[in-house]
């Protein structure tokens, strides 16, 4: 009975390990013929390894740094997640502590425009906002921080009152009676106690702004800025001859670092996508 | 303490409200009022009442839109919720490194839906060159499968995350009591595991039905809609109307068309609302 339960047990270890290579099969592909020369790159030759003739080194990812404004789009991206990510934070866990501990109608209302805002699709509202956004300047990298915080103020809001309703309220009152205002007790009380909350929004939020493509592509001014999604698009939507091997280092380039980032910080970002998921 | 808090409204709530209104409120409102005007920019709008919703709802293309969106939500729906689950149910029987199976099943979840889409479409068409048949975008029942098997690729580890959650939560002794009684394998599976893993399954299989109808990233990427917008889904349909068409009327259309997709995508929101809280009353 034992040896029957090991060798299935075997055997299931060796059907996963199958499964798992075939699930990082796409990548590694994409990895092996980013080191290939351009015209080795074809429908029949995709699946061998470089040879000695078809190598060319890291050429595709100088081509692609210098070239084709991987560089540059990269930093767009980063830009646009960091100040995005860091106003999100800082504006919708003041604002979901307002709407936790202030019963008027003010926070009532706009909970429900918060809750509402996450059902909606981006189609519904992608041409006003784009002229909108136009109109009031914010279409750079750098001021479209502010229409992410409005467009991604519902679920960071959701999932900061779902967490501050279980914060004890007579912490903050000891802190109010000791002479603490609201600004004091929210940063010097309230803060430390979300950190986890922070985390996974902070996560959660990260994902979509790195890898958002119809936002930035509608709002941005498009001939001046490309995010790293709108960039491979490109290379994609480009008529005539693509250049297969500066692409393929592209997208290593914007894959790698997000499984880096993946492994190292593995336990978090799992445990912020479930918190995520069981609360939307 | 509250009137304390109710003084610095300005501080905590209007950043975030201000912002809201821009980035949310008024587009909506104005999307809303367009969806019912013939115009190119905004301020060129004429009111032609319920024109652009006849279109719509006459439109043959958004209609077979609407059928392959609702197909393939239908088919990834079962195919990412029973292959996640019994991913997960293998996972937690512990077997030899499960965690780094784990790690690699959810992987892709962090990569995005365009490079996704590319990465994808490079393998996909070279096997289909291999084999001698169509690329994607000359035949849409390979396109179809094609997304299928990309968003199961792709999401199947997220939803193996939340039942392993669901499955992790089940007490031991409820395990312990059912094999002391008797139960076979197939027995406990039925019987104990499932029936409390339920919230996670209603979870995951919203979760799934919206991210499945809503799906446009992907659908760009990889089959673009080709070929002749027969692998178009309703986020891909309406971007087209809008974007890729010129006439004054177009807009209009697209506006009322995304107010129809709006109101779908409410209704399976509110239904789900209503699973979730019917399974709390019976707890």
């Amino acid at each position: 009975m034992k040896e029957k339960k090991s060798i299935s047990k075997t055997l299931l270890t060796i059907l996963f390990t199958a499964l798992a290579l075939f699930w990082v099969y796409p990548v590694v592909m994409i990895l092996i013929n980013s080191f290939k020369l351009d015209k080795f790159i074809s429908t029949n030759t995709v699946f061998k390894l470089p040879g000695a003739e078809s190598f060319a080194g890291f050429s595709n990812y100088v081509e692609a740094l210098t070239s084709q404004g991987f560089a540059r789009a990269f930093g767009y991206s980063l830009v646009i997640t960091v100040t995005s990510v860091v106003l999100i934070l800082i504006c919708t866990s003041m604002c979901a502590w307002y709407i936790t501990r202030v019963n008027n109608l003010l926070s009532k209302v706009c909970y429900g425009l918060f809750v509402f805002s996450m059902v909606v699709p981006f189609q519904m509202l992608m041409f006003t906002l784009s002229s909108t956004a136009d109109r009031l300047n914010l279409d750079t990298p750098f001021n479209i921080c502010v229409i992410y915080l409005g467009f991604g103020a519902g679920l960071a809001v959701f999932m900061f009152t779902g967490f501050m309703k279980s914060i004890p309220l007579e912490i903050e009152e000891a802190a109010m009676i000791d002479g603490c205002n609201p600004i004091q007790t929210f940063v010097l009380v309230i803060l430390p106690i979300l950190k986890p909350t922070f985390i996974s929004v902070c996560i959660l939020e990260t994902m979509w702004l790195w890898n958002d493509y119809l936002l930035p592509y509608l709002v941005l001014d498009r001939k001046k800025y490309t995010t790293i999604p709108i960039l491979i698009q490109y290379f994609k939507g480009s008529y005539g001859h693509v250049a297969m091997g500066p692409m393929m280092a592209c997208i290593m380039m914007t894959v790698l670092p997000i499984i880096i980032i993946y492994i190292c910080l593995q336990k978090y970002i799992i445990d912020g996508v479930l918190a995520g998921a069981v609360k939307g | 303490m509250e009137r304390a808090i109710k003084k610095y409204w300005p501080v905590f709530v209007l950043p975030t409200l201000a912002a809201f209104c821009i980035g949310f409120l008024y587009p909506f409102c104005q999307g809303l009022y367009l969806s019912f005007c013939k115009f190119t920019t905004i301020k060129k709008a004429s009111f032609v009442g319920f024109k652009n919703y006849i279109y719509a709802l006459t439109d043959g293309a958004f209609w077979h839109s609407f059928g392959f969106t609702t197909a393939f939500t239908i088919c990834s729906t079962l195919l990412i919720n029973v292959l996640a689950f019994s991913i997960a149910l293998a996972l937690t029987s512990k077997i030899k490194g499960s965690n780094i199976f784990r790690t690699v099943f959810f992987m892709p979840n962090l990569i995005g839906g365009i490079v996704l889409g590319y990465i994808w479409q490079i393998l996909l068409n070279c096997v289909l060159s291999l084999l001698e048949q169509p690329l994607l975008a000359l035949d849409a029942t390979l396109g179809f499968w094609g997304l299928i098997i990309l968003l199961c690729w792709q999401q199947i580890g997220y939803m193996m995350i939340i039942y392993i959650a669901g499955l992790q939560s089940i007490p031991k002794d409820y395990l312990e009591a059912a094999k002391i009684d008797g139960a076979t394998n197939l027995q406990i599976l039925f019987r104990v595991k499932i029936p409390n893993v339920m919230p996670s399954i209603t979870i995951c299989t919203f979760l799934t039905i919206t991210n499945g109808f809503k799906l446009f990233d992907q659908n760009l990427a990889l089959t673009g809609g080709e070929p002749a917008h027969a692998s178009e889904m309703m986020a891909l349909n309406i971007y087209n109307t809008f974007y890729s068409r010129t006439g004054p009327q177009w807009k209009g259309y697209g506006q009322a068309k995304s107010v129809i997709f709006c109101l779908m995508v409410i209704m399976i929101s509110l239904v789900q609302l209503k699973a979730t809280k019917s399974r709390e009353v019976q707890q």
